[in-house]
């Protein structure tokens, strides 16, 4: 009803001897409606907001920023990022790679494409690391891949759980091989974090491709996603070109990955602070006395 | 692709010419000693200048020669008793992997390796050595097995990268090259890792998280292949040549970047010129490498791997 009145108020503007626009969408003021990608439907933005950027139509799960998925995800006020002073370098000397980066620590007030640091979940103290896909497609280069191998490291002298949100393309083509090479170090971290018998949840969220997800993404010992995250390690035209066949249309997603046993389960966003609080709460050392 | 490559040319064209001119002199029966040593002497100069100032995308040419040699030439030179087993235990064999024991100077060895083949058959067969979930994983399973009979673990690596196809996506490719990461990382025995052509993304990393790292001089490593970085950055493949240089993906480049322990040096012309002198060098390298980490015990060993990845990375501490 909320659009209704909307499209009538646009309407009385356009009244105003103006020629009434046929795409009507392009009168309504951008930040104060959004029209779903998926099912096309429009409503107020703030109802969006207020339903954790699902759909409330279709459920679609809109990209999050990583501050918003603190808010989210943590207990309030109780997130302190870390590592907030790494900065981006250019090993390769690739053109216009560090104004490329700046542009987006200017659009997304992060340093990298990843946001790290320590808060409690229902209580229960936790190590943090939120990939955001507005920075360079949450693509990992050094910085991501020291971010997150400090966070790790964190957990560990902490002794708690260590909690990520994948959200990638993959690896920083601009640092080459550098890159390709923090797959291997925190995944060396990692397995020091669980030598320890700590805990590690990965969350893989759309998207989650490439060195990310053939990395840490995958090695929680609980594996999660969002609904209908695109997940996989090859692109889908490259894997098309290879095997000169159509994929189906559910190819790479998170129901694809868990009908074929690379899941442990995937929660919708309403559900996900609940149920991953809960999976920290039954990995509670000391055993029953302290749950 | 031609066996021979076009950054050669003139040397194959001079020693075309040598030949040409020896025959022509036993034929004819006429004294040409002079000619053919004069141009034999500028073949030698010429060599040297091609072959020591060859660019990134030349040693791709040399990394990716038909007749480079590939794991199973290196076994075969280097070690003895060599015996290769089979299977992920999971879902099949992945003949893009092989692995298996053998005897390196009277000690056991486990040795793993991408195997690209020879023939167009082989290759069909090996999958132009592109593996899938299954190799990676009957390559740890190897690792373990190494490992709980303290034997130490060399890996061949030789890869394009990992299979861009559906039943890899299917049978989780991305897990099972996560997983080799992480193990690795807690391998108790010395490993070695040494990429002998082209080393392609998380495909050979499922080989590489190793105490030690060499590279042939000739062979590659890196993030994605010149030719998909070319189409990823500037939207032409054709651009392969350039991105080789923009990518940093020669064995002197992973050297100067702190990633690899050293370089191993190729025969004039690239490691396919000769293989038993190659396998030579190669073989010093594993003994001297693998007499030093025998030297650690099993947690200074991890310890040492940890390091060594754990300080890869650059970037400003503001």
């Amino acid at each position: 009803m909320a659009i209704r009145n909307l499209i009538s108020l646009n309407r009385k503007k356009s009244k105003g001897g103006v020629v009434i626009e046929r795409n009507k969408e392009k009168e309504f003021p951008a930040d104060l409606m959004t029209k779903c990608p998926e099912c096309k439907k429009i409503y107020l933005t703030k109802e969006l907001e207020n339903n954790l950027k699902v759909c409330p139509n279709c459920d679609h799960h809109y990209k999050l920023t990583a501050w918003e998925r603190v808010d989210y995800f943590l207990d309030e006020g109780t997130f302190e990022s870390i590592d907030d002073h790494l900065k981006t370098s250019n090993p390769l000397n690739f053109p216009s790679y560090v104004e490329k980066v700046e542009m987006d620590v200017k659009k997304t007030s992060l340093n990298e494409a990843v946001l790290t640091g320590v808060g409690t979940l229902k209580g229960e103290q936790v190590v943090v690391a939120i990939m955001d896909s507005h920075f360079r497609m949450g693509s990992m280069g050094s910085v991501v891949g020291e971010k997150i191998t400090r966070a790790i490291e964190k957990a560990i002298e902490l002794k708690t759980p260590f909690i990520i949100f994948t959200a990638s393309g993959g690896a920083r083509m601009q640092e080459g091989v550098i890159s390709l090479m923090q797959m291997a170090k925190t995944s060396v971290a990692l397995k020091r974090h669980s030598d320890h018998g700590l805990l590690f949840i990965s969350i893989m969220t759309h998207p989650t491709t490439g060195g990310v997800s053939a990395s840490f993404a995958s090695l929680g010992d609980i594996n999660l996603a969002e609904p209908k995250a695109l997940i996989g390690f090859a692109g889908r035209r490259v894997i098309e070109q290879t095997v000169r066949e159509k994929l189906p249309d559910d190819f790479q997603t998170a129901e694809f990955l868990l009908a074929h046993g690379q899941l442990d389960a995937i929660f919708h966003r309403k559900e996900i602070k609940e149920k991953v609080a809960t999976i920290v709460k039954l990995h509670r050392k000391g055993g029953r006395s302290n749950v | 692709m031609s066996k021979n490559m076009a950054f050669e040319e003139p040397v194959i064209k001079l020693r075309e010419k040598i030949d040409e001119l020896k025959d022509i002199a036993t034929k004819a029966d006429v004294d040409m000693s002079g000619e053919i040593e004069t141009l034999e002497t500028r073949l030698k100069q010429l060599e040297v200048k091609i072959y020591a100032n060859m660019e990134p995308w030349d040693r791709v040419q040399v990394a990716r020669h038909p007749e480079r040699p590939t794991t199973l030439d290196y076994i075969k030179e280097i070690f003895t008793d060599f015996i290769e087993f089979h299977g992920d235990r999971y879902y099949g064999d992945d003949e893009a992997i092989i692995g298996g024991i053998a005897s390196f100077e009277d000690e056991p060895i486990t040795i793993i390796g991408h195997q690209r083949g020879k023939t167009t058959k082989e290759n069909i067969r090996r999958n132009f050595g592109m593996p899938h979930p299954e190799g990676y994983r009957k390559a740890l399973r190897l690792m373990k097995q190494a490992e709980k009979f303290g034997r130490p673990i060399l890996c061949f690596i030789d890869t394009k990268g990992a299979y861009p196809g559906k039943a890899a996506e299917e049978r989780g490719q991305s897990e099972a090259i996560a997983k080799n990461l992480f193990e690795m990382a807690g391998l108790k025995v010395p490993v070695i890792s040494i990429v002998i052509g082209e080393g392609g993304s998380g495909g050979a990393l499922a080989l590489g998280v190793a105490n030690r790292i060499f590279m042939l001089e000739n062979s590659t490593y890196s993030v994605i292949s010149p030719e998909g970085a070319a189409s990823i950055l500037w939207k032409d493949a054709a651009l392969a040549k350039q991105a080789a240089e923009a990518m940093k993906i020669t064995a002197q480049d992973l050297k100067s970047m702190g990633i690899i322990e050293g370089i191993i040096p190729e025969i004039s012309g690239g490691a396919h010129r000769n293989v038993t002198a190659q396998a030579l060098a190669i073989k010093e390298c594993i003994l001297e490498e693998l007499n030093q980490l025998r030297l650690l015990s099993p947690e200074e060993l991890i310890e040492d791997r940890y390091n060594k990845f754990r300080v890869i990375g650059e970037f400003i501490e503001m």
